[in-house]
């Protein structure tokens, strides 16, 4: 089954749209609880990241019984150094999303550690496409 | 121990919750960091927070929290409430910090 979400940027009332949706759906379909955190929390912390940092971007879910693909597609403004932008605590979120409690610079460790397979590509003004995948064993 | 029985036993207000009353809290944690509690709350946890926005609400749903306990007197903003309700997930509120507010509930998991 095949979704796709058009994420507004800088809307934090509707971030977790799809990762909402995703979850209801999975649920429905009777995948482990574990699968479907994992697989929400994943999307969610993407989501979020399109919102805050790249004005917004487009999400594709692929789902399959036996494997979960997540596509998030931003034309955002690239990530300069991808490794330390993976690192724990790194951030350079602005002080109005912070006060909402976002900013830790653990969102994109959180995607590596409960995805079973991520990979991101950026290019500085032109965008970032991360791709993740978490399998139902 | 139910959220329900917790809420009872220590005098803090239900905000919203239905079902999601029943369910069994396993251990607490206490963050404001939203990624931090995506990353390290265990499913099942009571979760100790003063953030009391949409994002907490989206937060404790996708992390699968047993409830949300808002501390220090913190009430929800609308869109939170709304969200909590639409979608089941129990909310308290605890007049105390969240150090004391744990504490009572540790003393009652324990007992
Ligand atoms: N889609 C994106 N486009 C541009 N930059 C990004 C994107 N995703 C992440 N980044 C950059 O990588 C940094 C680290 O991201 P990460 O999600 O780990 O932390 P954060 O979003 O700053 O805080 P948190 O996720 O803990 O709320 C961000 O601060 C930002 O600079
Ligand atoms: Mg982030």
């Amino acid at each position: 089954m095949k979704l796709h979400f058009d994420v507004p940027g800088d809307d934090f009332t509707r971030a977790g749209e799809a990762s909402g949706q995703v979850k209801q759906k999975m649920k429905q379909l009777g995948f482990p609880a574990d699968v479907v955190r994992k697989v929400s929390i994943a999307l969610y912390e993407g989501e979020i990241n399109m919102v805050i940092h790249a004005g917004g971007g487009e999400v594709d879910v692929d789902i399959d019984p036996h494997c979960i693909s997540l596509l998030l597609t931003d034309h955002g403004p690239g990530i300069e150094d991808v490794s330390l932008a993976m690192q724990d605590g790194w951030s350079t979120a602005p002080d109005h999303v912070r006060n909402l409690g976002f900013g830790a610079g653990m969102g994109l460790p959180n995607m590596k550690k409960y995805s079973d397979e991520m990979e991101i590509e950026s290019t500085v003004g032109v965008g970032t496409t991360v791709r993740m995948k978490i399998f139902n064993p | 121990m139910t959220v329900q029985q917790i809420a009872t036993t220590l005098g803090f207000e239900i905000l919203s919750g239905e079902e999601s009353l029943s369910r069994s809290v396993e251990g607490i944690y206490c963050c404001d960091l939203l990624s931090f509690v995506m990353g390290r709350a265990p499913a099942d946890f009571a979760w100790l927070t003063v953030m009391g926005n949409i994002n907490a609400a989206a937060v404790a749903s996708l992390a699968d929290v047993a409830c949300v306990v808002l501390v220090d007197g913190v009430l929800p903003d609308a869109p939170m409430l709304e969200k909590a309700q639409q979608q089941d997930i129990a909310v308290l509120a605890a007049p105390g910090p969240a150090f004391e507010t744990g504490l009572a509930i540790d003393q009652l998991l324990e007992a």
